[in-house]
């Protein structure tokens, strides 16, 4: 469980993390999602007690983070994969994690084959490792404590498309324990694949958090009927926004069901219906974090 | 997720101990650590050759200890500074967030190794004296007492303490090892060449206020006050300012 409230980062004028509040719940993978630079980082740094907050407050299982015990045996934390002494072997920095936890020695060798990194692979110096091995080692080194949550930070950076879907696999069972789990991108493909639950973040603030299929449910309903245009003024007369989409078929802010309820009474036959797929929520992904992006300009435009 | 042990408390002595091992697990480290040891085999291997090799064993001891007063700090500087240059304080705050524990864990580790090179050092000026003397005629001089023993091993307290706390401090190698060779040296020209400086000097100046420790002689009670404050100046400061630092700011990735 980690509960964050009202929390705030700014440096000097610039807020890099304005009054965030979410929880993570235990069960579930919650995808923190939101474009670069929209105080993703920095808000796992705050839950992790590595940035203190100007405001607000962030506590992992009840807790702020630096008050825990031991905190490598109750959070997992990985914030960057590169972050690792390039000198020390794989094994050498799973060691230290052990040694310094107080874990068995064992379960290194465990957490190794969890994670797919070989007895060769593990004595390499983390100097000569890929970005994806890398980020295998580090979730490792955040899995060897047997942690109650997980914090990863871009996990799935450097992975390769098995790699995601290993990865997918191996949070859900841990989520699927009781595990929590807060993971972020910046990719929607990546996250939409790999969380049950989003928590969507520009220019540091949230601008959305539910479930997936809550937001997906937000980001409507395609429809394609034979007199499209009959359909889109009944339904505009019923209060729904309707876009016309330029590949045919109209966009509209209703649910499916009172979609085809309007067709129904306006006597339109439908040649489909159904909620938008995960591209209505990658538009809304972009809409939400528009301000943010660099294409605004050009979107604005196009439109 | 079912904890099956106990979690347990991360001690002191267990920090100390991952600290230790971090300064010798990576080649940097071990490479450092093994250059003071050769470069102390190397000189006392010339004044066993050259002059008829006839040096009393405390004349050996006092000539490893210049290169350990050089390069003993770096130690010092390097446990604390690798922590940024190679990233690892995100991982290692987030495994001990009381970020103060880590610091002194770090001086006490660094005091450690340096304990052991002093050891290393004592045993080879010994066993120099006694291949002089057996081998190459010289006269017995056993001349190290204990307390000659003892103010090295205060030294080099006062050496790792220094280099963690610049380290800590300053973050950067490189800056913290010029920093730290250069600083003192200048500190101590300069105020020789400002009048009026001259009885203060010796006060404020590590390098005069330790030399005793380091070249044999017995400190009378003015001696240790000077000690006492220059090693406030010049040990004390940088690691408290150091661990300030560390405890209030933000632990980023770059």
């Amino acid at each position: 469980m980690i509960t964050v409230e009202h929390l705030t980062k700014r440096y000097g004028p610039v807020a890099a993390v304005d009054d965030v509040s979410f929880t993570v719940e235990p069960g579930h993978v919650t995808g923190f999602l939101g474009p670069n630079g929209a105080g993703k980082s920095t808000t796992m740094r705050m839950i992790s007690g590595l940035t203190p907050a100007t405001s607000g407050s962030a506590r992992v299982l009840g807790k702020p983070f630096s008050a825990l015990t031991n905190p490598g045996r109750r959070v997992g934390v990985l914030l960057d994969a590169g972050a690792q002494h390039s000198g020390r072997t794989g094994r050498e920095v799973l060691t230290l994690a052990a040694m310094m936890t107080g874990v068995d020695r064992r379960r290194i060798e465990a957490t190794l084959d969890v994670v797919g990194l070989t007895e060769r692979e593990a004595a390499r110096r983390v100097g000569q490792y890929s970005l994806g091995m890398r980020q295998r080692l580090g979730i490792a080194s955040a899995l060897l404590g047997d942690p109650e949550v997980l914090i990863l930070d871009e996990p799935a950076n450097g992975l390769d498309p098995a790699g995601i879907r290993w990865m997918r696999d191996l949070l859900q069972d841990f989520a699927s324990r009781g595990g929590t789990v807060l993971l972020s991108s910046h990719l929607l493909r990546e996250i939409e694949q790999v969380a049950d639950r989003l928590v969507v973040i520009g220019r540091g603030r949230i601008v959305a958090q539910g479930t997936k299929d809550e937001l997906l449910q937000q980001a409507g309903t395609v429809v394609r009927s034979t007199d499209d245009a009959a359909l889109a003024a009944s339904l505009r007369d019923a209060g729904h926004g309707v876009e016309v989409v330029a590949t045919g078929g109209l966009a509209v802010d209703a649910e499916p069901l009172d979609v085809g309820r309007v067709a129904a009474a306006t006597g339109v036959v439908l040649a489909e219906l159904r909620a938008a797929d995960s591209r209505g929520l990658e538009e809304l992904f972009l809409e939400l974090t528009a301000d943010d992006a660099r294409e605004h300009a050009r979107t604005e435009v196009a439109a | 997720m079912t904890t099956t042990t106990p979690v347990r408390p991360v001690t002191f002595s267990t920090l100390t101990l991952v600290e230790w091992r971090k300064q010798l697990d990576t080649r940097s480290g071990r490479w450092l650590l093994a250059t003071i040891a050769i470069i102390t085999v190397g000189v006392l291997a010339i004044m066993v050759a050259v002059n008829g090799g006839n040096h009393s064993f405390g004349a050996f001891l006092v000539a490893t200890t210049t290169p350990m007063a050089i390069l003993l700090p770096i130690v010092g500087v390097m446990a604390a500074t690798s922590e940024w240059s190679q990233r690892t304080a995100l991982v290692t705050f987030t495994l001990e967030p009381r970020r103060t524990r880590v610091g002194l864990a770090k001086v006490l580790s660094a005091v450690g190794s340096g304990l052991a090179l002093l050891a290393l050092a004592v045993a080879l000026a010994a066993l120099a004296h006694l291949l002089v003397v057996s081998l190459r005629d010289a006269d017995p001089a056993w001349d190290v007492t204990v307390q000659n023993v003892a103010y090295l091993a205060l030294s080099v307290v006062l050496f790792m303490a220094q280099g963690v706390g610049f380290g800590l401090l300053l973050r950067s190698t490189p800056f913290a090892i010029v920093t730290l060779l250069v600083l003192p040296t200048l500190f101590g020209v300069v105020g020789g060449l400002v009048p009026g400086m001259a009885d203060v000097l010796p006060w404020i100046d590590l390098g005069t206020a330790g030399e005793p420790l380091l070249f044999g002689s017995t400190l009378d009670g003015e001696g240790w006050a000077r000690l006492a404050t220059a090693s406030l100046l010049w040990v004390v400061a940088p690691l408290a300012g150091g661990l300030w630092r560390v405890a209030r700011s933000e632990i980023t990735s770059s």
